[in-house]
């Protein structure tokens, strides 16, 4: 038994069928839990009722993160590989990732406004995320440009290889440039507890239920991509005969 | 009734945007899936019927 064998897309839609109920039953119940549970946790001393907006915000940005990284784990698989999935599976998660990115942004400025005093400043995480999220922008046009599936999957692995800069500046910016007005990391294994668990374990359930939330959303999507490859592939295959 | 205080508007308008997004995000995800699948069933079952 080998991983490869996913790369079947027969073998992945039998698989992803049994899976599926599974991580949108878990998606669910722990992305509305975690959403509603800190919806209901009490004010911040100092952020007042705006801390409602980091169950929200840091799940986004982490998953708007993590799936260019997957995007680009999935690109080079088919780059090296030729695995047809593997390029569907990175086309299926990019239009997921440029939501979570403008959620991140959105609920960024939404936050910054009465804290900072602005909705927006050139700071480095936040002009890495704006970046980041044209670089999904042009990841999904570029995908729709090109005619050719095998092209579109070549031509937009490099691109996600170019974008994996700002994917990985985006999550590490605020450490190596100090002028910027975004704070580090919210939850910190090395630095210790930097939050009450009275956020914490709300803002951990969110975080997997996102997580979570995106896998059901990649397989659903990845299946769409795998029935309309087959479809193309069968009436071009008519129109020959 | 969950009292926001002064800065009601920036929570709702998060919580807002985001549920917007996502829900229409899950919504055409769904509808593509299902439009992919009778697409490609249609073609099978033509196909079955000449």
């Amino acid at each position: 038994m080998s991983i490869w064998e996913y790369a079947n897309p027969a073998k992945f839609m039998r698989t992803t069928d049994r899976l599926l109920p599974w991580v949108v039953g878990g998606a669910v119940l722990l992305s509305v839990t975690g959403v509603v549970w800190g919806f209901l946790t009490p004010d911040d001393f100092r952020q007042g009722s705006t801390v409602k907006i980091v169950f929200l915000h840091v799940p986004a940005a982490m998953m708007a993160i993590n799936i260019w990284v997957m995007m680009l784990v999935a690109s080079l698989i088919w780059i090296i590989r030729r695995h047809h999935v593997s390029a569907l599976a990175a086309k299926a998660a990019a239009p997921i990732g440029a939501v979570m990115t403008l959620i991140a942004l959105a609920t960024g400025a939404l936050w910054g406004q009465p804290m900072w005093g602005t909705w927006w400043e050139w700071d480095p995480r936040l002009t890495s995320f704006l970046i980041l999220f044209l670089f999904y922008l042009g990841y999904i046009a570029l995908w729709a440009a090109i005619d050719d599936p095998d092209s579109a999957a070549d031509l937009t692995g490099v691109l996600c290889l170019v974008g994996s800069v700002f994917a990985l500046l985006s999550r590490y910016a605020v450490l190596f440039w100090n002028q910027g007005l975004h704070q580090g990391a919210s939850l910190s294994v090395q630095s210790g507890e930097r939050m009450s668990h009275v956020y914490r374990y709300p803002l951990y359930t969110a975080m997997v239920g996102f997580g979570l939330l995106f896998l059901a959303l990649l397989l659903i999507r990845t299946r769409t991509e795998i029935r309309r490859r087959r479809l193309a592939a069968l009436q071009a295959r008519e129109m020959r005969a | 009734m969950i009292d926001l205080g002064k800065y009601a508007f920036a929570v709702v308008a998060s919580y807002g945007v985001s549920l917007a997004l996502l829900g229409g995000l899950i919504w055409q995800t769904v509808a593509a899936n299902a439009r992919a699948r009778r697409a490609l069933e249609d073609h099978e079952k033509g196909k079955k019927n000449g």
